[in-house]
């Protein structure tokens, strides 16, 4: 007992949660601002959580190339937390910004609002920054959380509501799935550390020799790919994604994607690495699935919300090709994509959030009928979004695409990528079938309602200099990238 | 590695065994004659009134959880009372920082009028 | 000293940016817009007189000037660099002094022209992009111009897109030119992987001349290195300059302004092909058998073109066969190895032919006006509406007829010393034949009939414009008579910094030939190309040359002036001949049967057959087959939540055992 107390004591280090702490008493504070305000006023909470965002952003920065490990090795803020914790900031705050006209519009003044995002992005940080299975599950249960309350936050609103509920109670059994992973590994190795349990596994014999582990790791994996999105643990995703409020969808296909794919990652390569071969064969097969499945469905929809969200699933299988490569490029390849997709997904979602009338029942193809010539900002925006989630140069989604194959080719998945690159063939017709509406239907409506609030406008803009540096200059951050990973 | 789970395993094939067998035979053995009194719920001796199937008023979920959080949030004071001196200083200033953002919920609820009951 | 360049194509590109740019919307008076392209010129120009009399004065020949890195792949570094030196230096000077002129000439031309500031920021480009052309230090650069000039060509002849004809010929020179494109760039490839197989990784002009050696004995497809290149450089050079058989889009880009006409389609672009082979001189010399095909290409061009002038009734179709003609001459002097004799009609072809292009222009101007002041829709350009202008317009005419004796090679004249020397290499060069001297002393007899023939029906005899626009017809002003002037003069004394030897009396030497001398003389010493004879064999055929140019000069006269009626006795007499001629030798219609509606037919075939069947039924099999998994896959997202947890399951055994089996 005593020891354990001096073990606590002597690993105490604020520096490796600094980032993750200033998030959080910004929250808490923010909270605490809503309510002796009166109802209804929402405008300041923008702004503090953008603050907020920036100032944690700017801890993160300083953090960057100082690794800062603490509580017992239990949390580690390195390059790698950081360079994740840019993308969460970057979801956080383009949310953000569209966010306050759109809850207006829908109703919805509600300033808990954002706090439950700047809650949400501080457990994606955590997520990214554990080298401790628990702290890794004590972020995903602080962020989902944060993010069933936001997925059904229209609670007048049947849509919504079924979106939260469908997504806790899948999330919720997902968790289960994750623990008990936990657990099994635990049960294994002795020990909820990373670095410890890779040198166990490492240390002791193949995989196949314990069933125990070999069942550890497919619970666990399970857990993650929910979180992820891939399929079949997808299933969840259009539902919920076409129920959440649109900004919420925005954040969920960014943040949260990028947060699992973050401790998805570390878990692999800290405890996994011996037994790389059996688990990239795996996700080998989740990749490819999660690909088809998400392009192939998306071909299909209508509804605009809804067919990103298949188009979400569809990334997070070209993502995954990174993971199956298990590679410099192809782990760097994964973070650059997981920022490239935040411009651009979230993008893509603002445009849409300014698109939409009252109950967003527009949202669909005929309802974008003619936008773009209407709307010539938002539709060139748009195009620039649909651009670069087809994959075309020179946008964040050619360069992010050609890192995340590159490392498949190079480590010797040439069909792989060779599939990869089929599927983005087949999503050229689902977004191009969007500009096709745009462009070339004669406009129906005139699109008076849309306005352009200026926080939006930022958020658009930010995404499409974010999608055309990294498109136009993707060296520098990819060497950031390779810089970040391990 | 699979052998040391064997006497789980036994436990659970025999509880499952007694289960199945006790229930068998009482089936078989004992006799059925049910009534309506037998086929009542029991009530610890009340009579039943109206069906179970009843809504409640959202603030009993509401009180309920809110009881449960803190609830279970003074548990984790009580190792910390135990260890308090060791922990010295660096202890204290931790579970202040602890009550503090019990504080900032309980403001929070209080101000929400969640602790109101109508 | 020479780092400033640049500065030279610099101009004129800031003046089509402006124009381009501003002048629709911002410039829009006509006088600001020619005066900013005509300036940004003029400053080029002057800017190409300092180096050009710096370098005159320097030592070393040969600058290179590197603004920027361009690329750096593996071992090739290709720079934006420039070159000067002599070959470079006389084609600027004669580009930006030319155009200068030719943009001067163009404020009074295109007065009132819808689109006055498009035609000026178009022309300005052009000349940026063959200044690219003639100054770039390695062959990228030079290609980047080679095609710059083919685009602003293109944009220039379809200057009146309104016009189905006008489109339709720039889009004729645009692909023609890209099919010799094609030949450059593989010229290009052969000779970088030629160079590189020995080491050498480099584009460079300098460098590629002084490795060329090592290409010596290299073979490829059963022909030495050095001959395939340079027939893919040459193909490339008949595209741009008009030879045969990819020459039948100058004619047609007639459909251009006039002064484009005269700037780009007779002075400047089309010579390209021979500044190239110039350029890579050692190359060509190092292939005797090129060499031969150039000087029979270009002598069989030349002959070939002047018979079609004579049947033409269109003043610059006249002329602009002049121009394929005398194109011809050039490639025989390349071919024939006199290098400097090829530059040397170059510029003096772009002194007179410029002059002729310009006078037609006033000419087609003034009729223009007349007709139009009448409402007549006469064809202004036809020769058959005009004669007895000489008296209408004096300027015109007295700078039209010195170039036409200049071009026909009357003494003393500046066509007849860049002529003779073609001709005397043709005859006496280790590299000449007779044949050829043969040919091309036909064709220059032709040039004089075909040339006179257009000077007389143009200026002299009976005014045969419609009586109510007759006295309409008036000369033109300043702007355009004056660049008239400075070219007639020109054409005059251009010659005399090229005396041959052999009639050199005052002993002044042939000063071209010295200039050139760096460039030329290295390949000629090495391969051994010169010309054998004596002083008095040069003389007499120098008197024969001026006595076939004088009887072409005398046959137009018989024919067009004396007896009027002979032609048409002529034409009536030979009706055949007369069409074919008339009708071009119906080389385009031949090109069109056999190249165009075959292409037509196989890309019809490839549409039909192929495309919509064959490839249109994969695409839209496929498309199907998705389309039906969509759907089918769709119904697993049946919305109940007890599913999907079934299916997280599922896929958790699935994942497990995945594992197990592998």
């Amino acid at each position: 007992m005593e020891n354990l107390v001096q073990i606590a004591l002597q690993n105490v280090n604020m520096a490796a949660i600094l980032p993750s702490l200033v998030l959080t008493c910004f929250g808490m504070g923010l909270l605490l601002i809503n309510v002796f305000l009166p109802r209804g006023t929402t405008r300041h909470a923008v702004w503090i959580s953008v603050i907020g965002l920036v100032v944690t952003g700017f801890f993160v920065y300083t953090g960057w190339g100082n690794p800062q490990y603490g509580f017992n090795d239990a949390v580690a803020n390195d390059n790698y937390t950081a360079f994740f914790s840019v993308i969460f900031l970057f979801a956080a705050g383009l949310t953000i910004l569209m966010s306050d006209d759109y809850l207006t519009r829908e109703g919805y003044p509600v300033s808990e609002y954002y706090p439950l995002i700047l809650f949400a992005t501080a457990g994606a940080m955590w997520m990214a920054s554990g080298t401790d299975m628990l702290t890794i599950f004590l972020g995903l249960e602080v962020m989902s959380i944060a993010l069933y309350v936001l997925a059904g936050f229209f609670r007048g609103q049947l849509r919504s509501n079924e979106a939260g509920l469908k997504y806790f109670l899948l999330g919720a059994f997902s968790t289960g799935f994750l623990l008990y992973g936990i657990a099994l590994i635990y049960g294994v190795t002795g020990s909820t550390k990373l670095t410890e349990i890779g040198i166990y596994l490492n240390a002791h014999g193949s995989l196949l020799e314990n069933p125990m582990t070999l069942a550890g790791l497919v619970l666990l994996s399970t857990g993650f790919l929910f979180k992820i999105a891939a399929a079949p643990f997808h299933m969840w995703t259009p539902d919920v994604y076409e129920g959440a409020p649109t900004p919420v969808t925005a954040f969920m296909s960014a943040g949260p994607k990028a947060a699992a794919f973050a401790a998805f990652l570390r878990i692999m390569e800290y405890c996994f690495f011996s037994l790389k071969p059996e688990w990239t064969a795996m996700l080998w097969v989740i990749a490819v699935l999660t690909m088809v499945i998400g392009n192939v469905i998306a071909i299909q929809q209508t509804n605009l919300k809804r067919m990103l969200a298949y188009s979400s699933i569809a990334h997070a299988g070209y993502a995954l090709v990174g993971l199956v490569a298990a590679n410099e490029i192809g782990y760097s390849g994964i973070l650059f994509y997981m920022l490239a997709y935040t411009f651009m997904n979230i993008g893509a979602f603002a445009v849409l959030v300014l698109a939409g009338k009252k109950g967003e029942d527009n949202l669909t193809l005929e309802g974008f009928s003619g936008f773009g010539l209407k709307r010539p900002f938002l539709g060139v925006a748009m195009t620039v979004f649909l651009f670069s989630l087809m994959g075309l140069p020179p946008t964040a989604g050619f360069a992010g695409k050609f890192y995340i194959f590159a490392g498949a080719v190079k480590a010797g998945y040439i069909w792989l990528a060779v599939i990869g690159v089929l599927n983005s063939a087949v999503s050229l017709y689902y977004y191009l079938r969007i500009m096709v509406y745009m462009y070339f239907r004669d406009a129906e409506e005139d699109y008076a309602w849309v306005s352009l609030p200026a926080a939006a406008v930022i958020s658009i803009v930010i995404a499409l200099i974010g999608v055309f540096y990294l498109g136009i200059i993707p060296g520098d951050v990819m060497e950031m990238a390779k810089m970040a990973i391990f | 590695m699979l052998d040391s789970y064997l006497p789980i395993l036994t436990l659970i094939i025999i509880a499952l065994g007694f289960s199945v067998a006790v229930i068998v035979l009482s089936r078989l053995v004992g006799e059925n004659k049910p009534s309506a009194v037998k086929l009542a719920p029991y009530e610890c001796g009340m009579p039943p009134v109206g069906s179970a199937h009843e809504q409640f008023s959202i603030k009993f979920y509401i009180i309920a959880m809110l009881f449960i959080v803190f609830d279970i949030e003074v548990v984790f004071m009580y190792p910390w009372a135990v260890m308090f001196k060791r922990l010295g200083l660096f202890g204290f200033m931790e579970m202040g920082v602890f009550i503090l953002i019990l504080l900032v919920g309980y403001a929070y609820v209080w101000k929400k009028g969640a602790l109101e009951w109508e | 000293m020479y780092d400033k360049l640049w500065l030279i194509p610099f101009f004129p590109l800031l003046g089509a940016i402006i124009n381009g740019l501003l002048g629709k919307r911002f410039i829009k008076n006509e006088k600001v817009i020619g005066a900013i392209g005509t300036g940004m010129l003029f400053l080029s120009f002057l800017v190409s007189c300092k180096y050009f009399i710096q370098l005159l004065g320097d030592s070393v020949k040969s600058h290179q000037n590197v603004i920027a890195s361009w690329m750096s792949v593996g071992k090739l570094q290709v720079d934006w660099g420039f070159l000067l030196d002599p070959l470079s230096a006389l084609m600027i000077m004669v580009v930006t002094g030319v155009g200068t002129l030719i943009h001067l000439y163009s404020i009074g031309y295109m007065h009132g022209e819808e689109g006055f500031y498009r035609y000026f920021s178009y022309l300005n480009l052009f000349v940026f992009s063959m200044l690219m052309l003639v100054l770039g230090n390695n062959a990228l650069v030079m290609f980047v111009g080679w095609e710059g000039v083919g685009l602003c060509s293109y944009l220039l002849i379809g200057y009146y897109f309104e016009k189905k004809s006008a489109g339709d010929a720039a889009k004729k020179a645009f692909v023609m030119n890209r099919v010799g494109d094609f030949g450059f760039l593989l010229g290009l490839f052969t000779l970088f992987w030629a160079l590189g197989s020995h080491g050498v990784w480099t584009i460079n002009f300098v460098e590629i001349t002084e490795n060329a050696h090592l290409l010596s004995g290299d073979m490829i497809l059963g022909a030495s290195v050095t001959t395939v290149a340079t027939l893919c450089f040459f193909l490339g050079a008949t595209g741009k300059s008009a030879q045969l058989p990819l020459f039948t889009w100058l004619p047609d880009a007639m459909e251009g302004p006039t002064p484009v006409s005269a700037l780009i389609h007779a002075a400047t672009m089309v010579t390209a092909g021979v500044y190239m082979i110039g350029r890579m001189n050692i190359l060509f010399a190092m292939s005797p058998t090129t060499m031969f095909v150039v000087a029979l290409v270009g002598a069989l061009t030349a002959i070939f073109a002047a018979t079609i002038g004579f049947a033409q009734n269109d003043i610059k179709r006249v002329l602009a066969y002049s121009t394929v003609s005398q194109l011809g001459f050039m490639f025989v002097a390349m071919g024939v190895g006199a290098f400097t004799a090829g530059i040397f009609h170059l510029m003096t072809h772009a002194f007179f032919k410029a002059c002729l292009f310009l006078g037609s222009g006033s000419v087609i101007h003034a009729m223009h006006h007349a007709l139009h002041h009448a409402h007549l829709d006469d064809d202004a350009q036809d020769m058959r509406n005009m004669g007895g202008l000489r008296k209408k317009m004096p300027i015109t005419w007295a700078t039209f007829g010195i170039s036409c004796l200049a071009i026909s090679g009357l003494p003393f004249f500046s066509g007849f010393f860049s002529k003779d020397e073609i001709l005397w290499w043709a005859f006496a060069s280790t590299r000449g034949n007779k044949v050829i001297w043969v040919i091309v002393v036909v064709a220059a007899f032709m040039t004089a009939f075909y040339m006179f023939r257009c000077l007389y029906m143009t200026f002299y005899g009976e005014q045969k414009t419609n009586p109510k626009a007759k006295d309409h017809v008036h000369e033109s002003p300043w702007v355009i008579t004056l660049p008239l002037v400075v070219l007639a003069g020109l054409a005059t004394v251009g010659g005399l910094i090229g005396i041959p030897h052999a009639i050199d009396i005052a002993h002044v030497g042939n000063k071209l030939n010295a200039f050139l001398a760096p460039v030329f003389h290295h390949s000629q010493e090495l391969y051994k190309i010169e010309a054998h004879g004596s002083a008095s064999t040069e003389i007499i055929l120098m008197v024969f040359s001026v006595a076939i140019a004088l009887a072409g000069i005398g046959f137009a006269t018989v024919m067009y002036m004396k007896d009027p009626s002979l032609p048409g006795k002529f034409t009536a007499k030979f009706p055949t001949l007369h069409r074919v001629v008339f009708n071009k030798w119906y080389v385009d219609e031949i090109y069109d049967t056999l190249f165009v509606n075959s292409t037509k037919k196989l890309g019809i075939f490839c549409w039909k057959g192929f495309d919509v069947k064959v490839v249109d039924g994969i695409v839209n099999g496929i498309a199907k087959l998705v389309g039906a998994l969509s759907s089918v896959l769709r119904y697993t997202q049946s919305g109940l939540f007890t599913n999907y947890a079934l299916t997280m399951v599922l896929g958790t055994v699935v994942m497990l055992a995945i594992f197990i089996l592998n």
